[in-house]
Formats: structure tokens, sequence, C-alpha cells
């Protein structure tokens, strides 16, 4: 702000009230920086504080012309702060005061409050005394008067002067009248000044007031006033003062606007709050690194804004950002940083961001608890698979690894797959995977799809066991046996189990890369023959007897004599049993199976096949897995020829 | 207690003279009803028995127009002074956002003064309003009687304001004194705005 060029040292009248004050304001103003440095000067109100501010400014300039002074009251220099956190520019606005020699700040006392303003303004002090700049300031009371000051901005003020300005005295509020009346060129009658004088006025401007109305009345009324009649004219008959408690003798006209205009500054001062707190929350995000584009749009906005909420809800994304990115540190180091993690208006971003990261972080599929060793019926067809599968049970990674089982469909691979798997389970600290080959494949193809290969491959490289299912439907699948090349690789160097399934042995699977062939004959190649007919009464008995009591030894003699070349055959025909003796109402017999199985249709192969086929029966226990098993387990042709052509 | 609704950009501030019977409660209602132009003001409802006394409660709404986008309107209560009406002055005082506390300056009717302001912290706590916190100004009416008649502000001070609260001297008849604790209250119960929003 500019200095008011009649705001000088020599239209300043010095009395007893304001002698040491004035004193020290010159000589700030001659050698600033040097002598008081800062300066606080206190008052009440209309004493001249202004005044003297702007006085040392005009001096310092006279002084050495080249001097740089700032005068502003604590409102602008608020509001430029505010101004230049609004346009993101807070460098900008400290950079401001860097070259002022004298810096004069009015009203400091509404710094009541004001953490972040303090804070400022303490920073901006010390800055401006280590150059020895000079800092002059005004305030309405001494500073440890102002509510919620800063202990700080106390013990600073104090180090340099702090010095206040009384009420005039008689002589010199008859001397400012005087000045003032010269300079109006107004003359007034032998004792009216005195008379005016006379009564304390509050401060010099209530009394340079009452001068104004002499004036006035003077300059209309062609009497000269008298002492009598200035004092009736200011209703001060009878020796009243001006400042004098009681009420006056009439309350003025219209108290109601008067009401109405104290309520409005009242309340434009409340609601221009919010402008401050949304510019100290502004500066504390900035501050921590949060883009803060949210808030200062608030900033920009006319009317006032609910900022309590606004503030809040952005500090709960920052809150919600934080734990985010905490989460992601301790996934992955590097994801942790980005960007998003610091910009509250990109929560979703950052969910979805720490999301993709926990997927990848979830354990792949593992084994199905229905499949157990316990529900496992072995035989000679499959003594070899079972021991070998219950030796990788027990000692992963030392026994066989990998362990190859190798058998055509149905013959109880996948049991045998998931009942090692489960024994796996238990150890501790095991993350098994255990999923088909497919399975293997799509998620790899979604991983592509998303570019998470690399979470992809680090879900499988923290598993302690790897059981796949069905290789064989990789066959042809180049990358995906190129991952699974590199995985076992991995695993196996770790001596962690690996357990694998195919149709047939590895040699007889066209398009199964040599690499992978070789690392699967390197373990244990079990086989698993169809069923033989120890392990089909076996079977047949303990699944008829789940559902029917126990069968008598007729009936599952002619079911095991039945040609069937696998589990699943053998458990078609005592799911066709059961569900005719249901249909009958009756038990199941062996007359009941000769009828049904020599009747009607006579097994053959083919019923296997039907079976197969249709994908649609399902045991009670739950052996039969999917409908995309019977697919894939008996490859159509016309489908070989869409993977290829893909 | 709504009082600033930022949806609606309304401010409404429940303003409530409380006080013993014969005070100046009314008074002061009908002082400022005279003086706030009729487009501000709504129609003064005063409750009234056949000698004056209140029997309900007065209510004088005054619209102070658009103020900073807000439009603002406060809403000005008296409850009934006289004891037994009890039950009144504890619904009148639901949702206040500040409390003009009228007391009659007459040396005689300090007792009265005092069970009314026991009076008044009884229901304010069984409203749930904080007594520390809520905006609360006393007016000590009457001043304008003759000196052997009334106790002086410092007296009534002492006898009734043990919280410091702001108080002020008043002559309500004549008006002195009553924009004065108008406006006070107004400023307290404006400057909780921003506590206010919660």
């Amino acid at each position: 702000m500019e200095l008011n060029q009649l705001f000088r040292f020599d239209t300043f009248l010095v009395g007893a009230n304001n002698r040491l004050a004035v004193t020290a304001a010159r000589t700030v103003a001659q050698t600033p920086g040097t002598a008081y440095n800062p300066l606080f000067i206190y008052s009440a109100t209309g004493l001249g504080k202004t005044h003297i501010l702007m006085a040392i400014g005009q001096q310092a300039k006279q002084v050495s012309p080249g001097v740089v002074v700032e005068y502003l009251t604590l409102e602008e220099f608020v509001e430029a702060f505010h101004a230049a956190v609004a346009a993101g520019q807070s460098d900008a606005f400290r950079n401001r005061f860097v070259n002022v020699d004298v810096l004069l700040i009015d009203d400091v006392q509404f710094l009541t409050h004001r953490r972040e303003m303090q804070a400022e303004l303490l920073r901006l002090i010390g800055q401006l005394q280590e150059t020895d700049r000079q800092i002059v300031l005004s305030s309405d009371r001494p500073p440890s008067e102002i509510e919620g000051l800063d202990e700080r901005l106390v013990s600073g003020f104090a180090g340099g002067l702090i010095v206040d300005i009384g009420r005039p005295d008689f002589e010199t509020r008859l001397a400012i009248l005087r000045r003032r009346a010269d300079e109006r060129g107004a003359d007034f009658g032998p004792g009216v000044l005195e008379a005016v004088a006379a009564f304390e006025s509050a401060n010099v401007r209530e009394l340079l007031g009452t001068l104004n109305r002499l004036v006035a009345f003077q300059a209309v009324n062609e009497a000269p006033l008298t002492p009598e009649s200035a004092t009736a004219l200011l209703g001060w008959e009878g020796g009243e003062p001006p400042a004098a408690e009681a009420p006056s003798p009439s309350p003025p006209a219209d108290e109601f606007s008067d009401f109405l205009s104290d309520v409005t500054s009242v309340l434009t001062r409340q609601v221009e709050e919010w402008r401050r707190r949304v510019a100290e929350a502004v500066m504390r995000w900035e501050g921590e690194g949060y883009r803060t584009a949210r808030l200062e749009t608030l900033l920009n906005a006319e009317a006032p804004v609910n900022s309590e909420s606004s503030i809040r809800d952005f500090e709960r994304d920052v809150e919600r950002l934080r734990e985010l990115e905490a989460e992601m540190a301790a996934m992955d180091a590097a994801g942790a940083g980005q960007a998003v993690f610091r910009d509250p208006d990109l929560v979703a971003d950052a969910e979805a961001l720490v999301q993709r990261a926990r997927e990848g972080l979830s354990p792949p599929p593992g084994p199905s608890a229905l499949w157990t060793f316990e529900e496992y019926a072995g035989g000679e067809s499959n003594k070899l698979a079972l021991s070998a599968a219950r030796a990788a049970g027990e000692q992963p990674g030392r026994r066989y690894n990998p362990l190859v089982l190798v058998g055509p469909a149905g013959v109880g691979k996948t049991h045998l797959l998931h009942a090692i798997g489960n024994v796996l389970a238990k150890g501790p600290g095991a993350i098994v995977a255990c999923l088909s080959a497919q399975d293997f494949l799509d998620e790899l193809v979604q991983a592509i799809d998303r570019d998470r290969v690399d979470p992809w491959r680090a879900r499988y490289r923290r598993v302690t066991a790897l059981l796949l299912d069905d290789v064989h439907l990789l066959a042809g699948k180049e990358r995906s046996q190129e991952e699974l090349f590199h995985l076992y690789n991995h695993m196996a160097a770790g001596e962690r189990q690996l357990v694998f399934t195919l149709h047939a042995p590895p040699r007889g699977v066209p398009g199964l890369d040599d690499r992978l062939i070789s690392r699967f004959e390197g373990g244990l190649v079990a086989e698993l023959a169809p069923p033989d007919r120890v392990l089909k009464q076996a079977l047949i008995r303990r699944h008829l007897a789940l559902r029917a009591g126990e069968p008598d030894g007729d009936l599952v003699d002619y079911l095991a004599a039945r040609p069937a070349d696998s589990v699943r055959a053998v458990l078609g025909l005592v799911q066709r049993l059961l569900g005719a003796a249901d249909a009958r109402g009756s038990t199941p017999s062996a007359a009941l199976a000769r009828e049904l199985l020599e009747g009607a249709a006579p097994p053959t192969p083919r019923t296997s096949v039907s079976l197969r086929a249709s994908g649609v029966v399902a045991s009670p226990t739950g052996l039969v897995k999917s409908h995309e098993k019977f697919v894939w387990s008996w490859p159509n042709p016309a489908e070989r020829l869409v993977e290829d052509l893909s | 207690m709504s009082l600033v609704n930022f949806t609606t950009r309304e401010i409404t501030c429940k303003i409530v003279y409380y006080g013993p019977g014969r005070s100046g409660k009314t008074t002061n209602l009908q002082y400022i009803f005279g003086r706030v132009p009729e487009d501000r003001r709504g129609r003064m409802v005063s409750l009234a028995t056949q000698t004056d006394r209140t029997l309900f409660f007065d209510f004088l709404p005054l619209e102070l127009g658009s103020i900073s986008g807000f439009k603002t309107r406060f809403q000005l209560y008296t409850v009934p002074g006289q004891v037994y009406y009890n039950a009144t002055r504890k619904l009148v005082l639901q949702g206040s956002d500040g409390v003009v506390f009228v007391a009659d300056s007459q040396a005689r009717q300090l007792d009265e003064n005092i069970e009314s302001m026991q009076n008044l912290h009884a229901n304010l706590l069984e409203q749930g309003l904080d007594v520390r916190t809520l905006p609360v100004i006393l007016q000590y009416n009457k001043q304008d009687l003759p000196p052997e008649l009334i106790l002086t502000p410092a007296e009534l001070d002492e006898a009734l304001n043990f919280r410091a609260w702001p108080s002020l001297p008043a002559d309500a008849i004549n008006g002195h004194g009553v924009f004065e604790t108008l406006k006070a209250i107004a400023e307290g119960v404006l400057r909780r705005l921003s506590e206010a929003r919660v």
C-alpha cells in the first residue's frame, strides 16, 4: 500500500503520551534495522499508530532514497498470502519481502488464533532480522494480550522494543486542535478550543471529529462560537464528557440500520472465515506433497462453500491414499511413490492399482478339499502312482520331483493330484498352486491382456508347490510352455514339489516342448492304468454303500465284470443303476443291473464316450469336476483347428 | 440446532429473552418491533393475559435480507417469566442459539432474578445446551429508576454474573440498551458460525 504523504513526523504532534513511541520511531526511520528491531507499537484506536508507521516509511526514504519500504495491514498480508497460495505461488509471496528494507505491518492484533499466518510472520521476521532489515508492527494491544499468539512471536517482539501510545493529555489535545484549526483556516473565539480540549476524548480521531463539527457549524453561522455555545453544540452541557457510559438522551433514530450493518460486518467476517481455513488446508497438504487442486478450486468460489466438509472429505481421501500407499509399499516398493498416491482426486485409481497388486499377490488356486488320499481307492492298476504320490506328499521336492502322473482320462489322475496338494498344503507356510493347465493358460492370457504378466509370474513364484493338471492342454501353446519352463526351473532350483498330469507319456504328446519333456522325464513318470477288477470292486462297493447301504456281492461282481476302461466309466455304471433303482423305487440289485445294462442298453465303450461328452454326470462325492474336463480330455478336432489358427 | 444451512444458504438464529416476570422481556421485543421497517419484520405474536403478562411466549421474526450470500433471519422469543410456566420456558428454549437474560435491576427483585437465573441453568442443562458455550448476554433493565431503588450493574454482576457473560445496562421502555443488547447477542451467536459448521 502507498504511504499517505500527510502522515509524516512533522505532522504528528508529540506529547507526553506518545513521546517514547515517536522517539523510537524516528530512530528506526533514520537507521533501519539497527536500533529496535522489531519495533512494536500498540495503542487504542485513533491515537496515531498508522500515522507513525507511515511516518517511519517516509522518513526512511528521505534519509536514503534507495530504501525499499513496504507498508501493509495484516489483512493485506493475509490476503496476499492466500492469493499466493491459491495461485500456487507461495514461494513468490515469500520472495516478495526478501528485498524490503523497512517492512511496516499494521493491525497485527488480527493474528489471533491464525497459526498459519503466525508461522509465516515468524519466518518472515527471522528472515528480515538476519539481513538487518527493519520490521515495525502495530497493534491495538500488547503482544501478550493478543489471544492465541505463538510464544515465539511474543518473545520475538519483546526482543525488539514494545512501546505504547497513551491518550493525549489536555495540552496535546489543545495543540492538536489548534494545529488542525490552522490547517483548515478556521478561526475560533478565545476559549473555544480550550473548552473542547477540556473534555477527554477517547482518541485523536474523535477529537478531530469534534473539531470538524465546530468548523462546519461556524461556517454556516454568523455568530462566532463561544466556549458555552461550543459545548452546548456538542451536547456536553453539564460537564458530561462524550465518553460517558450512561445512555444518551435519546437513542439514534435508525437503530435497526445500525444493527443491520453491525450484523452484516460480523457475518461477513465469519463467513469469509472459510477462505482462511481452506487456504491453510492448501498450505498444509501442499507442504506434505499432496495435490490440492480440489481445495484451490474452492478458493475461487464467489459464494461461501461448506469448507469444513470439503476439507474433511479431502483429508479423508488423503488418509485413504496413505493407507493404500503403505499397503502398496508392503507389496511392491517400486509401486509406492507413484503420483496417483499424491492426488486425492485419484483415490479410485489408487484403489484399482492396489487391487491389481493384491490380485498379483493372492495365492493361485489351491487343491480341492474333496479329493484326498482317504477317498482314493487303490488297486494294482494305480499302485505305483499312489505310492509315488504319497511319497511326494510326505517329502515334497526331494523324492520325486517332478512327479508326472500319466494315464487316460478318468483313471483318477486329477484326484491324485489334488490329494497330493491337500497333503502339501498342510505344511507350514505352504502355498500350493493346484490347477488345470487350461486355467493356467487362461490366467496368463488375462495377465498379458492387462499388462500384468510380472505380477502374475510373481504370484506363481511364491508358491511352495505347483501341481498342474492336464499339461497336454498346453501342447502347441508356446508362450504358456515358455512360462511353465521358467517357472519349472525356478521351482526345481528351490526344491519345491512339482506334479503334473498328462493323458499320455510326455514323449507321446505332440506339441509339447522338448525342454519340458526332458524335464518331466527327469523326474518320475508314473502311469495309471485303467482300473483292474479289484479296484473296480472297491470303487463300486464304496459308491453303492454311500447311496444304498452295503451292496450284495453279486451286484459288485457283476458290475466289476462289465467292460469299463476308467474309474469314471465304472462310476457311470453305478450312477445309472442307482438312477434306475430310484425310478422304480427298488434297491439296486444284480438283476436290475443285468436288465438295465444288457436289456435296454448293452454296455459298450460308447457308453463311456457319451457320458464324457454330455458332461452332466456328477457323482455325489463330486468326483467329476467339470464339463470342461470332458471337452478337453476328448479333443474335438474342430476346436483344435481353431486353436491352431489363433 | 441448524444455525447455518449451506444448501439453502440460510442462516437462522433463534434468540430467547429469558428472565423473571415483569423484567421487561416483552418490552425489549416491542421496542425492536417498533424500530424495524415493516418489510423486515414478521407479525409479532404475543400471547398475553389480560393483565399484560406473557402467558405463552412472544415471537418476533426479523428478516435481515441477504448477507454474504446467506438469507439471514433472526427469531426473537420471550419466555413467560412467572415461575409456574416452566414447561413453556423449556419448550421455547429448545434449539435456541443464544439467550438474553433480562434482569430487573430493582433491589427488591434480586431474589426473583437469582431464581430465574438458576432456572435458566437447569433448563439449559435439561435441553442439552452447553451453558459454557451458548452465547448469553445479561441485560440489567430498568436502570432509569431512581438510584435508591435499583442495584448498579456492578452489584448485579456480582449477584448474577458468575459466568462473566457480557452484561449491559438498559432502560428498555425508552429503548436504551435494547439494540445494544440485540447487537451483542447477535455477534455472540454469529461468531459461533464457524464452530457450528460441523
